[in-house]
Order: C-alpha cells, then sequence, then structure tokens
C-alpha cells in the first residue's frame, strides 16, 4: 500500500518537474486555518491578504527564479489540530511545500510536529512551515525545529514591549490578566507575571486567569471579578469573538482604564467597539498603518482597500511572509529544494515597507522586528479597520524587539 | 455579599435569555418529538434581521419585526419542510433539521459576511441603570429581565388560560383526539413552531448587542440550549425555566468565584502531591471553577441522565 503511495507521488512529482522545464511554475503555498465556524474572519481575511501579496508583490513583479508564480491555496482546519493534520497532509499531496497558518499555537504546535517527523522520513518531499501569527513562544524554544518559520514576535517579545510601556507609567499599581485557556493564553499570563515582576516588582498582578477558549457566551461575570478588583489596567491576549465580548463586557460593566491586547483590531471588532473603545484599547502588534510609514505602504493598502472595499490591511506581516520566501528562492535558485530555501531565510536582513528591518535570527527562525503599541482611535487615522472610521494609531515603537532575548532553541540541521 | 447579589442578577440574565431559547425548543419537542437542530439557527436570523432593520428604522422596529419575520419562516419551514419529512419519521426529521441549521449559516456569512456586525443598543437604553458597590447593572440588562419576565407571562397566561392554549396542550398529549373533536391540528403545529422559532427570534434579538452578533453565534449557544431541555425534561416548560435559570447561575457563580479544586481535594482529605508538576494528577489539581464553569452545564446533565432520566420536570413516557 505505501509503496504505491510512493510510486504515485513520485509519479506525479515527475510530471510536475518535467512539465515545468519549459514552462513557468507555480509555487502553491498552502494556507491551513480556519475558513468557517466562529473565527472564520480572521481566516478569510488572511487569506484574502495572502493572496493579495502574492499578487501584488511576486506575481506581478516577474514572480520568482524564471518567472515561477505564487499561488495560495485555502485549507479549512476548522481551527482544530486534529483537522489541520488531516489538511496538511492533503497539502503534502499536493505536492505544496510551503505552509503558512497563525491562527492559534495549538494547531501551529501539532503542525510543527507533524511537518518535523514528514520532514524526516520523507526527505524527497519536505515541506517548510511559515508561521505568521502563531506566538507560542515554545514554537522558537523549546519545540523548535529547523522547518518553522515564526514572522510575528512571540508572546515573550510582544510582552516585553508590552511592560516596558507599563513600567514607565507610575500611576499603575494593579494588573489584571485574563486569557484563554490554551498554549498561548498560558504564555501571556506566565509572560506578564515575569517581566513585571522584574521592572516594576511594586505592580501587584491582582488577577491572573485562563477561560475556556471560544466557549463563554457571556463575560459579565469575569468582568465584575476585573472591576471590583480595582486593577487599573487590563492584559489579555484574547482574539476573535472572545477578544470583543470581553472588551465590550468590561467597558460596559464600567472599568475606566486602559486594556492592553493583542488582537484587538480588524475583522469588524474595530467596527463592533467604535466609540466604546476610543483610547482604551491599546494593541501590541507590528506593522504601522498610521500614519503609513512609506509611500509604498500607502499605496499598498489603497490597492488592496480597492480589490477587497470590505477587507483590512490587519496583518501586514503577510506581505514580509511573502516577500522573504520569493527572496529565499530566489538566492537559493530553488523552489523544490526547502532545505536551501531554508538556509537562505536564515539570517536573512529584509528592509518591509512597514518601516524598519526585518532580521530573521538563525538560532531559533524567530523574526526580530519593531514592535509597536498602537491605539483605537477616529483621530488622525488614515487607513481605519472595518470601514468604521476607527483604526490603530501608533503610540510608541520599540526598535529590533527582543534582539538579544534569550532562546533555548537547540537546532537540528539536516 | 454585594458581589452575591451583582452575580445573581447577572446568572438571572443569562438564565432568562436560555429560557426563551428553550422555551420554544421544548414547545416544539413535545409537539412533534422532534428535536430542533436548527433552533439556535432562528435565533441567528433574529440578531441579524434586527440588526438590518436596525440600520433603516431603529432598535425598536427590530424588536418588533424581526422576532415576526422569524416566526413567519420558522412557520413556513414547518409547513413546507418538516410536514412533508415528517411521514419518513423521526431521523428522516432530524437530518432535515440539522441540514437546515448548516444551511441557514452558510446563508447568513452568504449575506452578512463572517465578520462580526456592528449591532449596537440604542441610545436610551446605555448607561448603568443602578448600581451595587461600585458594581454597575447596565440598563440594558434590566431591559433584558423585564422583557424574558414579560414573554414568560404571556406564555404561561396563554397556555394555561386561554381556550387557544388548551387547544394546544391537548393536541400535544392527543394529537388525534382533538383533530376528531374538529380543530386543525396541523394549523396548531405550524403555528406552535412559528411561536418557538419567534421566541428565538426574540432572545437574537435581544442577545445580539451584548453578546454580539457573528455567523458563529448559533453554534456557541446551539449546545447549551439542548443541555437546558434535557435537564428541565423535555416537553416541560416549567423544567426549561427552572434549567435555565440553574444553568445561569451556576456558570454565573463558578466563573465569579475562583474556586479551586486544590481546595476541594485537600478539604476531602486527599495530601497534594509534591512536586505538582510530576504528578500524573496535576491537571486535576491546578483546576479552578471560572476554567471549567462552562462545561458544569453538561456535567450536571450527564448527572441528570444518570438519577433522572426524564428530567427534572420531565414525564416518564414524555
Amino acid at each position: 500500500m505505501r509503496k504505491t503511495t510512493r510510486f504515485g507521488l513520485g509519479a506525479v512529482l515527475a510530471t510536475v518537474l518535467s512539465a515545468g522545464a519549459g514552462y513557468a511554475d507555480t509555487i502553491k503555498i498552502a494556507f491551513i486555518d480556519p475558513l468557517s465556524g466562529p473565527f472564520a474572519s480572521t481566516g478569510t481575511n488572511g487569506l484574502h491578504q495572502y493572496e493579495f501579496a502574492a499578487e501584488e508583490l511576486v506575481n506581478k513583479k516577474g514572480g520568482v527564479l524564471d518567472g515561477d508564480t505564487f499561488e495560495v491555496v485555502g485549507f479549512d482546519n476548522k481551527i482544530s489540530p486534529k483537522e489541520s493534520l488531516i489538511q496538511l497532509q492533503v497539502a503534502i499531496d499536493q505536492g505544496i511545500r510551503y505552509i503558512v497558518q497563525g491562527n492559534s499555537s495549538g494547531v501551529a504546535n501539532a503542525l510543527t510536529d507533524a511537518i518535523e517527523k514528514h520532514n524526516r522520513r520523507n526527505p524527497d518531499d519536505r515541506v517548510l512551515f511559515l508561521n505568521y501569527s502563531a506566538v507560542d513562544p515554545a514554537l522558537t524554544n523549546d519545540k523548535c525545529n529547523f522547518w518553522h518559520f515564526r514572522f510575528d514576535a512571540n508572546a515573550d517579545i510582544k510582552m516585553d514591549a508590552l511592560t516596558d510601556i507599563i513600567a514607565e507609567d507610575d500611576s499603575i499599581t494593579k494588573v489584571y490578566v485574563i486569557g484563554q485557556d490554551y498554549s498561548f493564553g498560558k504564555a501571556v499570563s506566565a509572560a506578564a507575571s515575569r517581566f513585571l515582576g522584574e521592572k516594576r516588582p511594586d505592580i501587584e498582578i491582582v488577577g491572573n486567569e485562563l477561560h475556556p477558549i471560544g466557549k463563554v457566551k457571556d463575560f459579565t461575570p469575569y468582568s465584575r471579578k476585573i472591576v471590583s478588583s480595582g486593577a487599573d489596567v487590563i492584559i489579555t491576549g484574547n482574539w476573535g469573538a472572545d477578544m470583543l465580548n470581553l472588551g465590550k463586557s468590561v467597558i460596559e460593566n464600567g472599568f475606566e482604564g486602559p486594556i492592553y491586547t493583542y488582537y484587538a483590531a480588524a475583522d469588524g471588532i474595530t467596527a463592533a467597539f467604535g466609540e466604546q473603545g476610543k483610547d482604551k484599547l491599546r494593541l501590541v502588534t507590528e506593522g504601522q498603518t498610521n500614519p503609513p510609514p512609506t509611500d509604498t505602504a500607502a499605496a499598498y493598502i489603497e490597492a488592496f482597500k480597492a480589490k477587497y472595499p470590505d477587507g483590512n490591511m490587519s496583518q501586514t506581516r503577510i506581505t514580509n511572509v511573502i516577500e522573504m520566501l520569493a527572496k529565499a528562492i530566489d538566492q537559493a535558485g530553488t523552489a523544490t529544494d526547502v532545505v536551501a530555501v531554508a538556509e537562505a531565510l536564515e539570517g536573512m536582513e529584509h528592509e518591509t515597507m512597514w518601516g524598519g528591518t526585518l532580521y530573521m535570527r538563525p538560532e531559533d527562525h524567530q523574526l526580530i522586528q519593531d514592535v509597536l503599541i498602537t491605539v483605537h482611535t477616529d483621530e488622525d487615522i488614515q487607513f481605519d479597520l472595518d470601514n468604521s472610521g476607527y483604526g490603530q494609531h501608533l503610540e510608541s515603537r520599540v526598535e529590533m524587539a527582543g534582539k538579544d532575548s534569550p532562546t533555548t532553541c537547540k537546532m537540528r540541521r539536516p | 455579599m454585594d458581589l452575591v447579589l451583582v452575580n445573581l442578577i447577572d446568572g438571572l440574565v443569562t438564565g432568562l435569555l436560555l429560557f426563551m431559547l428553550s422555551a420554544g425548543l421544548t414547545l416544539i419537542f413535545s409537539m412533534m418529538g422532534v428535536l430542533n437542530f436548527a433552533h439556535a439557527s432562528f435565533y441567528m436570523l433574529g440578531a441579524y434581521f434586527a440588526y438590518q432593520i436596525s440600520i433603516f428604522l431603529g432598535f425598536w422596529m427590530g424588536l418588533l419585526i424581526a422576532p415576526l419575520v422569524v416566526g413567519v419562516i420558522g412557520a413556513g419551514v414547518e409547513r413546507y419542510g418538516l410536514r412533508r419529512v415528517h411521514q419518513y419519521g423521526h431521523v428522516p426529521e432530524l437530518i432535515f433539521t440539522f441540514g437546515l441549521a448548516l444551511l441557514i449559516e452558510e446563508v447568513v456569512q452568504f449575506i452578512w459576511g463572517k465578520d462580526q456586525m456592528p449591532y449596537e443598543i440604542p441610545g436610551i437604553l446605555e448607561g448603568a441603570a443602578f448600581a451595587i458597590a461600585g458594581n454597575t447593572i447596565p440598563l440594558y440588562k434590566v431591559f433584558m429581565i423585564f422583557l424574558s419576565l414579560l414573554i414568560f407571562g404571556g406564555l404561561l397566561y396563554v397556555l394555561t388560560k386561554t381556550r387557544v392554549g388548551m387547544i394546544i396542550q391537548a393536541a400535544l398529549s392527543y394529537p388525534k383526539t382533538v383533530e376528531a373533536l374538529g380543530h386543525n391540528v396541523p394549523l396548531v403545529f405550524m403555528g406552535v413552531f412559528g411561536v418557538g422559532t419567534a421566541l428565538a427570534g426574540v432572545a437574537g434579538v435581544i442577545a445580539g448587542p451584548v453578546l454580539s452578533t457573528f455567523p458563529g453565534m448559533a453554534v456557541v449557544l446551539g449546545s447549551i440550549v439542548f443541555v437546558t431541555i434535557v435537564i428541565g425534561g423535555l416537553g416541560s416548560l416549567f423544567g426549561a425555566l427552572v434549567a435555565s435559570l440553574i444553568i445561569g447561575w451556576l456558570t454565573t457563580f463558578a466563573k465569579a468565584y475562583d474556586v479551586r479544586m486544590e481546595d476541594i481535594l485537600t478539604g476531602i482529605g486527599f495530601t497534594k502531591p509534591d512536586p505538582i508538576w510530576d504528578s500524573a494528577w496535576q491537571d486535576l489539581w491546578t483546576l479552578t471553577s471560572p476554567q471549567i464553569a462552562d462545561i458544569l452545564p453538561y456535567l450536571l446533565m450527564v448527572l441528570i441522565l444518570i438519577f433522572r432520566p426524564y428530567g427534572l420536570f420531565g414525564k416518564r413516557d414524555a
């Protein structure tokens, strides 16, 4: 049975390779993220941004190698790790060598394990995992492997930058940490306690709790606890409906202070918060859109909005993934030998249109980049989100955040 | 102590909202003997319709019109869908409603997209009604409580005190006899199905602005509604009310107070393994009640099914 599969795959591969000799190939990128269910809007918007980036930044500029073009193929994983592994296998069976995924570190953890096993067992059709959003620090620490590259700043790096900002504000004495009950939520909570303990031991963490992910209908009981704890600041890693419902609920129940978040923007969240969240929601993120850092960036957002009037340029790092992948394929001179591509990605420096330089740290495959704190407002917003008039405006910037951050990664190279 | 009162009110709101959903479902079940998997989808439709209407005519017209539209759609589903499938037995009916739920979700995504809708509470209901020890109770919650109680009262009155209610109750128990007496039983069924789905629509209209209006809202609430009517007893309106309130308070209090499994276990007399991170029981020992609050109703359902399979207020044969 296995032999036939091998043979079949080999035959397909041979056909693909021979067909590619004379013509320009398409290099397929599998996008494995939720395209249905409660987190569908995040996934669909991400897919659009990938398709657009591949088209604008690669295909329209003549592609890579000898005119090979990028094609992004969407796979719906319903945010379930189990479903993701099935979709991964489908993608591999289709001869796809580049996997991008971002929503949920739980999924990313499952994928990175599966990909490492697959690559060990099938040296002939290895794949690369370009993680653009899953920020569980373990992925570039204990669980790191050669095939995984992370293009977002991990939760620790973001928390490091965020706590720098909090530590400067002497009026903050009480902090409440709340998150979703899975690897990322736990990482945020652990990092918050650790960094605040180091930087401002006088700050009291008045609450530190986890709630089931995607299951909470009403956050009122949590908000009650937060308000009655007297917290000055809330830190949360929540995303999707969990972010919106938590935020709305705490504001409605009388919380006055800032809410520091990782993902409280776009996908309807910005519009739904509207006036209510003004100057309250702060985002620790990468990729500046207001004010636009470069003319290229401004033109790029305008073109994206022209194509997807209802879409959002919410994950600017997606352009970094596509640009750096294209650059690495060109440098390696091949798109099929992913080891060469991975080696080209390692240590790559890249000027991003969103301002600043990117550096793919070879030790752990963590992209080092500027981390920003932005605020939800309608003042001085050139590019709003959700067509709501509200957007994220730059408040402070930490350059090359976490450049020297320690890693426990012991990379095993092929 | 003050917080207890606040939590009681919060739990009441959650419970009453759940009741509005489960009331319709349990009525439909006792009538047709079939679980309507699409019930929570009608709740979602209510929210989306009301949002769309509120853009043009304001919140109040949405509250008035959206449930009517949902009810008419529900009645249509019964008349032209379920009634035809009915003759093939219960399993095709179940599959029909299940398919309908998927269909409605897709249609909603097709029309409104996958994003959250900016469905807002009306200006007149914004702000706090009163505060207990610094915890504000939003005016909107008070409105939700009154509206739900009003609906419950109205439903109870119609079902127990009016002629229509008597015919419905009779038709639920002895459809053949009632039909022989000259009443149009299929019409009664259609009416009950319509009213049941309209109730879900009302729940959607008033829950949409606070629990957010998005395509996943039916899935999030769908399973818990079934749990409610199983706990309350299939077909029992009063049971649905009691079960909804129990679930509302149970989850609210479990979230509001950090009861730690560690305290319970040591209270019973177990000793904590040391070091805890090497123990196979680590996950059990480190549990806290907010973490498991939302699965407590399911636990309760399992217990009810073991010790009282027909639910709190269900009849054995129902």
